[in-house]
């Protein structure tokens, strides 16, 4: 069972996530950008950080390079991938997911445990958690404002394809405190939370964390 | 322009220059021809002029600092010390940890967010240079009153770049300091903290050694940034009017320095470098100098070769700019294809600019011509040495005779509202508003951040070996006794890296004064370095290096002497750690130390606008046995919490320990009135198991240190001689000053 | 020399706090003249000579590509001397 992990110039918790992939049980694969090939990965995560810099709009140019055709290939076959906060502005820059992270409604860039429930068990990302299970994991990041029209908030609620909601006060201004999403088929998660720096209480807040990564090696095994 | 060259001022020796406005002084400008033997060309003018200034040179403080290696303690730790970009100390288990604090205060007032932004991007390329990876930083930060409005103009901006900065480079911010203070209001101070690891076998050092290797610059562009910024900005005072002198400010891009980082690790894990140094202050002109100075002394630069982002850059201004985010590295032609390759892989601008010769000169051209030809020690090495007069000045002993007049709490009235002001006070307030906006978590290892104590980091995943860093000052003390107030800020972080029962290990140092020519402010400055290397040769911690910055001065206020101390430590199993706070009612809790009257200086007596008195004497050997105490008390696994007691006293670190898992306590204090505020040194309170009570006296006997207990942990409130301050009241009074204030 | 400068804005309905905290801070200095602030991204591109309408063509397919996120962002493309 193998699990990639892309870097990216400027990405940043690479290394973390894969820390989180081997406590869960399975091997990390180091994937680069710019090397169109998967090396055989059963799942691949985007992590976080600052791909780019941020340059022209978090994960825009991210989403172009050569590792992404074949990351989009593999996902629209059914591959698990899971958009880790940059990740996850990359996934909605390729479109892969809908909407777009936007600037936090306050400016700052923020850094805290949040409470997040989980609202839905059925992906590849978050089948170890129970719907309505509430955890603790870190928020960072500066771009975590969930937004999409109208019509497509509609359907990701009719459709039951968000899968984690801030709990309490709103930290970044998402709509319907939307934390995380998914796509249609539940094998594209996107999280704007961190759930790799939440593996141990030695390093977090919480082993909450861990939950999404022991969910990929499930889907996997089925 | 025309191109001066090494010929032409051969040839007219007694052209007019602009030595004055670029801030050398007449004699220094002498030297300079004699050295030469004619007169310099423009860009050995540039070159000399921001290598000779006092940020870069620490003429003023050369004689002083000498004391660090003087009254140095032998020890096997310290791989590498004074000297280079940054110290070296052994950790164990064949880690090496290299760890500095640098200044960038006078940007940070002209130009807040960049200038915070480029002094993180500074102290974290000096620790990259030295073959480690960074893993941490920190920032003790000084401001003018918390609700001045040019406090409000650059605090927010320095916040976010510091944040900005280091988040986007992936470094967890793990500790730092947000003081304020009158005499910051036309000086804030930034002064920024990195810490870095690797293995003894990839220290690198800044030498260019072996004729033939290759000179090779790497990284950013070069523009026209901070032109003439060390010289101009960090060696003259502003005057009240305002900022006069606006050059350039130096513009960072953290993820240039990200993608630098990762291409240089790299090629450190390649051995690919024979020396290396990065670009900071005086840019190309100190890298090439010091390269030079540092191996044989032979180089040849051809000057045209630098990548530049404006081409209409002047000789000069290239050799004097301070973009940011580039690196110099001495490189065997063997190994140059390799090099170049790491390079391109990470989109790394690479450029060989020139190679060392076999001579005692750094030869520049530019097109083929000559422009610089100087003797590289001269430049990088032997500059002018200040020997400035120093001369107490008037006012210590007429406030050291000031007699500390403030409130008093005995009734419980006076306990709640005297706990309740401290707590709510912007010295002492909660920084969450702050803290926040740094990224504490990136690269997974962070044990300890704010509030803790101190900062610490894991740096083996498999045996858990971890460090501690602590930074401290006390700028309170230090104008009442300079000399006290430096040992006294030793103690404290060093006593600050024990409380989690890490073991101190080394100091750096960034200090923070007025105008050297000011004799009043060199006697701060002296006396601050006795007393700090006095203080280090006691307590057997080598100092690494560190940083001085002078001229923090608004006419002919200056700032309060404020030298901070960082102290590293070391922990052989983070998961063993002492934390700061207490989770669970039925703890006992216990004050180690001795307490007097010590409220000169202390945050109770400057909210009452209290500045005088005297300082505390700092009693090293006892703050000695008080370490000993606290890390053998982590080893035998005796506390379930430590925190140290400093700015606040008692009533502050007891509101931090009951806020920090909302677990309240019940005290009683004898002489309330002096121990609830009192900032006797030497102190810090601890939570226990009952049944490990036994085992705690006898650490105490053994290492004659007072303890005396307080009370016990649990319920909604802390209590406080029958003073009940319920939690809810004490945290809304500690947590809504900073949104108050900043928004 | 001409220029194709492409306006970037975030479509109405989005929120900009930077828009937002600009307009709080404009009266703080004095200028009282704003109803509203919105910010956006403008792109100089330099081309050869004077711009085509078929680089102007390839210039909107690249706004919609890159420049912009249509998402949540919406771009208008001219010419400017």
């Amino acid at each position: 069972m193998k699990v990639g992990v892309v870097t990216f110039p400027g990405t940043l918790d690479d290394r973390d996530a894969a820390r989180a992939v081997t406590h869960a049980g399975t091997t990390a694969i180091s994937l680069w950008h710019n090397d169109a090939d998967l090396k055989g990965v059963d799942a691949v995560i985007l992590p976080g950080g600052f791909s780019y810099g941020d340059y022209l709009r978090c994960g825009a140019i991210s989403r172009f390079a050569p590792v992404m055709e074949k990351i989009i290939d593999a996902a629209n076959s059914g591959m698990p991938l899971l958009g880790i906060c940059n990740g996850f502005q990359v996934l909605c820059e390729a479109h892969l997911l809908p909407g777009a992270l936007t600037r936090n409604h306050e400016l700052h860039f923020l850094c805290r445990d949040q409470k997040l429930e989980i609202t839905n068990n059925q992906t590849a990302w978050t089948s170890s958690y129970s719907v309505g299970q509430k955890i603790v994991i870190p928020l960072k990041n500066g771009e975590g404002s969930f937004q999409c029209d109208d019509a497509t908030l509609a359907a990701l609620e009719g459709e039951g394809r968000i899968i984690a909601r801030y709990v309490g006060e709103n930290p970044n201004g998402s709509r319907n405190q939307i934390a995380g999403i998914t796509n249609a088929r539940g094998n594209v998660v996107g999280l704007m939370p961190h759930p790799e720096h939440a593996i141990d209480t030695l390093t977090g807040p919480t082993a909450d964390g861990l939950g999404f990564f022991t969910s990929v090696l499930k889907a996997l095994v089925k | 322009m025309a191109l001066d060259t090494v010929a032409i001022a051969q040839t007219n020796p007694d052209a007019v220059q602009p030595f004055a406005e670029l801030g050398l002084k007449p004699d220094e400008y002498a030297r300079i021809r004699e050295i030469l033997g004619r007169r310099p060309t423009s860009s050995e003018l540039a070159m000399y002029s921001v290598m000779w200034s006092e940020h870069c040179s620490y003429k003023s403080s050369k004689v002083h600092l000498k004391q660090f290696g003087d009254k140095a303690v032998k020890t096997d730790a310290l791989l590498v010390g004074i000297g280079e970009n940054a110290g070296v100390v052994d950790v164990g288990q064949g880690y090496a940890v290299t760890f500095k604090i640098e200044s960038h205060n006078h940007p940070s007032f002209i130009e807040p967010y960049q200038g915070a932004a480029t002094g993180v991007g500074g102290i974290v390329r000096d620790i990259l240079t030295m073959g480690a990876r960074p893993i941490a930083v920190m920032d003790p930060l000084r401001f003018g009153p918390a609700d001045a409005a040019d406090t409000r103009r650059v605090l927010p901006g320095i916040i976010a770049g510091v944040g900005g900065y280091g988040n986007c480079l992936g470094l967890p911010n793990i500790g730092g300091e947000v003081v304020f203070d009158e005499s910051y209001i036309g000086n804030p101070l930034v002064n920024a903290l990195c810490v870095g690891v690797m293995k003894h076998s990839d220290i690198k050092l800044a030498k260019a050694a072996g004729a033939g290797n290759l000179v090779v610059l790497y990284g950013a562009k070069t523009g026209g940034d901070g032109i003439g910024g060390v010289s101009v900005l960090a060696s003259e005072t502003f005057d009240a009017t305002g900022p006069a002198k606006r050059p350039a400010v130096q513009v960072g891009d953290p993820f240039v320095e990200k993608v630098l980082i990762e291409c240089s690790l790299e090629i450190f894990a390649e051995d690919l470098v024979v020396g290396i140094q990065d670009l900071g202050g005086a840019g190309l002109s100190c890298a090439t100098s010091e390269l030079a100075s540092g191996g044989s002394g032979g180089m040849k630069v051809e000057l045209d070769r630098v990548p530049l982002r404006d081409a209409t850059l002047s000789p000069e201004e290239i050799l004097m700019s301070e973009s940011q985010e580039r690196m110099c590295a001495i490189v065997e032609p063997k190994h140059i294809e390799r090099f170049l390759e790491i390079c391109k892989k990470w989109d790394v601008n690479v450029t060989v600019i020139g190679e060392v010769t076999d001579g005692e000169r750094l030869e520049i051209t530019w097109h083929g011509d000559l422009i610089v030809d100087v003797p590289p020690r001269t430049v990088a090495h032997d500059g002018p040495v200040y020997n400035r007069p120093l001369a107490k000045p008037e006012y210590v002993d007429r406030v050291n005779a000031e007699k500390v007049i403030v409130p008093r709490p005995s009734t419980a009235d006076e306990i709640k509202s005297t706990v309740l002001k401290l707590a709510a006070t912007p010295n002492l307030a909660d920084k969450s508003w702050v803290t926040s906006q740094y990224d504490r978590y990136v690269q997974g290892n962070t044990i300890q951040s704010q509030p803790d104590d101190s900062g610490m980091v894991r740096i083996d995943e498999k045996t858990h070996l971890g460090v501690a860093i602590a930074t401290d000052a006390n700028a309170n003390w230090s104008y009442l006794n300079p000399y006290e107030g430096a040992k006294l800020a030793l103690a404290e972080a060093a006593r600050n890296i024990a409380t989690a029962g890490a073991k101190p290990l080394a100091v750096t140092n960034c200090l923070n004064f007025g105008s050297p020519e000011d004799p009043g402010v060199m006697w701060q400055f002296a006396e601050s370095v006795r007393g700090l290397a006095d203080g280090c040769l006691e307590m057997g911690l080598p100092v690494t290096g560190g940083n001085v910055s002078f001229y923090n001065q608004t006419g002919a206020v200056a700032i309060l002497p404020t030298p901070v101390i960082g102290v590293l430590g070391v922990i052989d199993d983070v998961r063993t750690r002492t934390p700061m706070s207490f989770d669970r009612a039925g703890l006992e809790l216990y004050l180690l130390g001795e307490t007097a009257d010590d409220v000169a200086g202390s945050e109770w007596a400057y909210m009452h606008g209290q500045r005088g008195g005297r300082a505390p004497v700092a009693d090293l050997r006892r703050e000695m046995r008080l370490i000993e105490l606290l890390v053998e008390g982590r080893t035998s696994r005796i506390f379930t919490a430590a925190h140290d007691l400093s700015q606040g006293g008692l009533s502050a670190s007891l509101t931090e320990m009951v806020l920090r898992h909302n677990v309240g306590a019940d005290v009683t204090i004898a002489n309330v009135e002096i121990v609830l505020i009192s900032e006797s040194p030497g102190r810090v309170i601890v939570a226990i198991d009952p049944a490990k009570l036994e085992q705690l006296l006898v650490l105490a006997k053994k290492q004659d240190i007072a303890i005396t207990k307080l009370g016990t942990t649990g319920g909604d409130n802390l209590v406080i001689n029958g003073a009940i301050i319920p939690l809810n009241e004490l945290r809304s009074a500690h947590t809504e000053t900073f949104p108050k204030l900043f928004g | 020399m001409a220029k194709i400068v492409v306006d970037v804005m975030l479509k109405p309905e989005i929120l900009d706090p930077q828009g937002v905290a600009v307009s709080a801070a404009l009266p703080r200095l004095g200028f009282t003249f704003a109803k509203s602030v919105r910010q956006g991204k403008r792109f100089e591109i330099e081309v050869d000579g004077e711009p085509t309408s078929a680089q102007l063509a390839e210039v909107a397919k690249a706004a919609e590509t890159l420049l912009a996120n249509p998402v949540i962002e919406t771009f208008t493309v001219r010419v400017e001397k």
